[in-house]
């Protein structure tokens, strides 16, 4: 892919503004359209442009796949440990108002984690779809 | 939409399939946005015209680009179709106009969602709230669904397989 000079500098210039997008997306979906899953999906689609354009081995340096692995589970993780440190502070699983002095404060930051959750499973299992779809072929070619 | 729909069925081509699913779902998106259903239209543009289409892109990297001639007769399959989609047409017929205030979603627990989401939760969008709040058990499932199909995809198509082929081949 080194002769694409257009594709690799307009990929650079738009990739932070991507990733910025996400983060707007991922805590923004409070006040806008918007949330964990949707923040998810963008995140991933910078990181598998990234991978189409400069390749899956630079990616896999930015993104490494034991980080990604870990963040399947540390989501999923992260949303459920929400619901039980819910039950374990005297509250209902996932009723998110006992987790601060103030019920509303306390669903916001409920919320937030929860998103956080979302958020970072999503993205960390498209990325990895994606990487185990295109480097499936990658490991063939080389048998 | 129509016209992409029946170009999606006659072509052959699986590259120009995937694009022209992947402009199906932008104007899917679109038509979400006019019902003003933003949420849902995000999520129709970034998964069905993003990310599908380029995992589309890289199965059929490891596969083939052309679609095989089906074997059997099509007589079937169409009246299986014209069946369903004669039912769901039945069923729209019980829907309730667009924009109705009686019809029995704006009447049950709409309105309290309505009012109250926003005190409760102190956050403005609706969406957001129910979706995490009242709606959490829901949202965890989808979010364990997407964690199972994670799991799926890297023990089925990861590099477990490549690493035990691998090793079948050293003791062979």
């Amino acid at each position: 892919m080194d002769s694409y000079l257009v594709l690799r500098v307009v990929a650079k210039l738009l990739m932070p503004f991507i990733l910025l997008y996400a983060l707007y997306v991922q805590f923004h979906g409070d006040f806008g359209p918007g949330g964990g899953f949707q923040a998810g999906v963008i995140f991933a689609a910078g990181f598998i442009l990234y991978a189409l354009i400069f390749g899956l081995k630079n990616a896999a340096s930015v993104l490494p796949v034991g980080i990604l692995r870990f963040g399947i589970a540390l989501g999923v993780l992260l949303y459920a440990g929400v619901g039980v440190f819910n039950l374990l502070i005297g509250g209902k699983y996932l009723d998110y108002s006992g987790m601060a002095h103030d019920p509303v404060h306390g669903q916001h930051l409920g919320i937030f984690l929860v998103e956080l959750g979302v958020g970072i499973t999503v993205t960390s299992v498209m990325v990895m779809v994606f990487f185990t779809f295109a480097g499936h072929r990658k490991a063939e070619g080389d048998d | 939409m129509a016209v992409t729909a029946f170009a999606i069925l006659r072509l052959r081509n699986l590259y120009a399939v995937v694009m022209l699913s992947s402009i199906y779902s932008l104007m899917a998106a679109a038509i979400f946005v006019i019902l003003d259903a933003v949420d849902v239209a995000f999520t129709e543009a970034a998964v069905g015209a993003g990310i599908s289409t380029v995992l589309a892109l890289g199965t059929i990297a490891l596969t083939t680009d052309r679609e095989k001639k089906p074997s059997h007769t099509k007589i079937l399959p169409l009246l299986v179709v014209c069946l369903t989609g004669a039912a769901l047409v039945y069923g729209t017929l019980d829907l309730a106009h667009y924009g109705d205030l009686n019809a029995p979603a704006h009447q049950h627990v709409g309105p309290d969602y309505l009012k109250d989401a926003p005190v409760k939760t102190g956050i403005p969008n609706v969406v957001t709230s129910i979706l995490a709040s009242y709606r959490g058990y829901d949202t965890l499932g989808e979010v364990t669904v997407i964690f199972t199909a994670g799991v799926g995809v890297i023990l089925l198509l990861g590099n477990w397989r490549l690493m035990g082929r691998r090793r079948e081949e050293d003791d062979g």
